[in-house]
């Protein structure tokens, strides 16, 4: 049976780990994801799992690579000033190719910032913040069922795509107590790996554009990790022909399935003239919005992404053949804007409503910009 | 082939190391110990951060992983805590675990996680060229101390006490025979150890200090080698330049975190559960 129930975001978080069969949790307390780490603190021994609370976020995440590589399935969660100092061991886990799921409640920055204001401004740290060209998932749910849901599936596409893959999720939905309906197990899709299937020590022998398989830790293989730059065996190289194939190998792991990764949800969109872009709590708004303006006779939809990254190009530009309008809300000072105007041709009409005070968007606010926008 | 050999990934070889460098000591004492206890290659990882001993890993024919500067630590407690049963080795460089990764070594020691690390000390940052460390001595010279280092280095096995490490040793790399027999008891003991071994780096920072052969870099540790009862007799002083080497505290009251979750927390939380279910 399915279960009603009124939860916290952070907690809904939790809850899908433990039911996606996450074993492994370190971190570091930080406003407002703490409730995360919690729950798990109190739950996971209970299940005969581990958790840790760490010296640090840099630390926390060192272990969850360790604890990946040994054969967990692993989480931690954060907020800014954290999620700062993991990028040094994200790009580990990019270079290394190893599954793991963080959290990034988002709180007002840079810096210290506000910590228990929203904000939506970590949108471009998500894809750049850690050095060098990397491949990167991003999920950001927006209402309480697609807390669980996604929380699964960055589980899910992690396993699958030997990558880390970061839940974006918003101050204020993390904190929310909401109605949530907590599907049955049977309901619930896991990712299972087929088989282990390290034969030989050649771990990242693979063609371009192929799923690197599963490599782990006391399998009978005396395999190697690093962070160096590595040939097919995992050792260390620097050679420019090898470099070039390993660049290609883990980009196009991620481009190459793009379409299973990308998820969004239309409103309205079937005979829309003005396309609202928005996503998280914004798209709550929107959404209210949307059908405000929609009583009021405006042409107007809602494209809410859940994956940001990689970000939905295709679908948007398959839009635009028809919408020539897009207003993007994001409670920054304009930072997905720039991925709109990449990805749209010169005839659609782009405008924005950017704020980054710590107060959510009204669907007031919202409305009247779509009404301007009818101009 | 010697037995230790089996514990070497010769695929891997050359080593970057510079002729007469300590550190291909160490690589041979610590597989001479995996070999002495007999241990299964699958049941060893050996963990590193960054620097010229950072990357020994590569060459031990185990499970190895190579992560980042000074927090090698950090990715073995993961490990550790996911795999009490396996033995995990962590090597680092005097920089990488005193510099950059001051605050991880002090915490693996308070949580006494059963971690065995060996801590290279050569001095100096060797790998980026001969920068001054944490335990480079006063008055050297090195690439950015042109003058002369005005900065005290200290004695990493003070620390680790302070911090409540369970065992920490020390040998050098003069001494290969006890370098090896303390490192096989490092590996023997249950909860987190240190074993310091002093190692020459006489090209980066030999070679700026009139000691620019391994020769000559073994004999000025040589000259500073006593034994923990001399070391306890000799004035604060004389003692600034000096390495005490033996077992420098061993104690095994202390239960191993992992251990310690395992038993204690997990079975509460499960009796705690069972409790809540009746009410
Ligand atoms: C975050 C970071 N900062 C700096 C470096 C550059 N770096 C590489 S090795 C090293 C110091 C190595 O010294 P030590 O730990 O004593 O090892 P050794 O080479 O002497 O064995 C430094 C500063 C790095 N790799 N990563
Ligand atoms: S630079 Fe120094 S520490 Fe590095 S390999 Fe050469 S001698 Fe050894
Ligand atoms: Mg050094």
């Amino acid at each position: 049976m399915s279960e009603r129930k009124v939860l916290q975001g952070n907690i809904i978080v939790a809850k899908a780990a433990i039911s996606a069969g996450c074993n492994f949790f370190a971190g570091y307390p930080i406003t407002p994801s703490s409730e995360v780490a919690q729950y798990l603190s109190k739950e996971f021994p209970q299940m005969g799992r581990d958790f840790i609370q760490m010296e640090d976020e840099i630390s926390a995440l060192g272990a969850c690579i360790g604890a990946s590589l040994s054969g967990k399935k692993v989480l931690t969660a954060t907020s800014g000033p954290g999620f700062s100092l993991m990028q040094e061991h994200l790009g580990f886990a990019v270079m290394a190719e190893i599954p793991l799921v963080i959290v990034n409640v988002m709180r007002g920055g840079p810096s210290t910032g506000i910590p228990t204001k929203p904000s939506q401004a970590d949108m471009m740290q998500t894809r750049w913040g850690t050095h060098g060209d990397h491949p990167i998932i991003v999920l950001y749910p927006a209402f309480s069922d697609e807390i669980f849901s996604e929380t699964i599936r960055a589980f899910n596409l992690s396993e699958k795509f030997w990558n880390p893959v970061i839940l974006l999720l918003d101050e204020v939905i993390a904190k929310a107590h909401e109605d949530i309906e907590i599907p049955e197990k049977k309901d619930i899709n896991i990712y299972k790996e087929k088989v282990n299937v390290i034969k030989d020590l050649n771990i990242y022998d693979r063609n371009i554009g192929e799923n690197p398989p599963r490599v782990d830790f006391f399998k009978g293989y005396p395999i190697h990790i690093d962070g160096l730059e590595h040939d097919s065996h995992g050792w260390p190289t620097s050679d420019p022909v090898i470099a070039d194939k390993m660049q290609n190998l883990r980009m196009q792991k991620i481009y190459h399935y793009q379409d299973e990764i990308i998820k969004f949800n239309e409103y309205h969109m079937e005979d829309a003239e003005i396309m609202v872009f928005a996503f998280g709590v914004s798209a709550r708004a929107a959404l209210n919005a949307v059908k405000e303006a929609r009583d009021e006779g405006i042409k107007v939809g809602l494209f809410q992404p859940l994956t940001i990254w990689p970000f939905p190009k295709k679908a948007l530009q398959e839009r635009f053949k028809k919408i020539k309008k897009i207003l993007t809300v994001e409670m920054n000072m304009g930072q997905i804007k720039y991925e709109i105007e990449r990805v749209s041709p010169d005839d659609v009409k782009k405008k924005t409503l950017l704020r980054a005070n710590g107060i959510p968007f009204t669907p007031k606010e919202i409305v009247n910009s779509i009404r301007e926008f009818t101009k | 082939m010697n037995k230790y050999e089996k514990y070497i990934r010769y695929q891997t070889f050359p080593t970057p190391w510079c002729p007469g460098c300590g550190d291909g000591i160490v690589l041979k004492s610590i597989a001479m110990a995996f070999s002495d206890l007999d241990i299964d290659p699958n049941d060893i990882i050996v963990v590193a951060g960054i620097g010229c001993s950072g990357r020994m890993p590569t060459f031990f024919n185990t499970n190895t992983l190579h992560t980042t500067h000074g927090r090698a630590l950090t990715f073995a407690t993961g490990v550790k805590l996911s795999r009490p049963d396996k033995l995990v080795v962590v090597i680092s460089g005097d920089g990488d675990a005193l510099a950059i990764g001051g605050n991880h070594l002090i915490h693996a020691a308070r949580r006494n996680i059963g971690i065995k690390m060996i801590l290279i000390n050569n001095g100096v940052y060797g790998m980026t060229g001969g920068q001054v460390s944490p335990l480079t001595p006063q008055k050297f010279v090195t690439e950015t101390t042109p003058y002369g280092n005005i900065e005290p280095k200290f004695h990493p096995a003070e620390l680790l006490i302070a911090a409540r490490a369970t065992f920490v040793a020390r040998e050098t790399v003069n001494r290969t025979i006890q370098l090896k027999e303390v490192i096989k008891k490092s590996f023997q003991h249950k909860g987190f150890s240190v074993v310091e071994a002093i190692s020459n780096c006489h090209i980066n920072l030999g070679r700026k200090n009139n000691m620019k052969n391994p020769v000559k870099m073994a004999k000025w540790i040589a000259e500073r080698t006593v034994t923990k009862a001399q070391f306890e007799k000799m004035t604060p002083a004389e003692r600034d330049h000096k390495y005490p080497v033996g077992i420098l505290q061993e104690n095994t009251d202390r239960y191993e975190y992992s251990e310690l979750y395992h038993k204690h927390i997990v079975t509460a939380a499960k009796e705690s559960a069972k409790k809540n279910k009746k009410k």
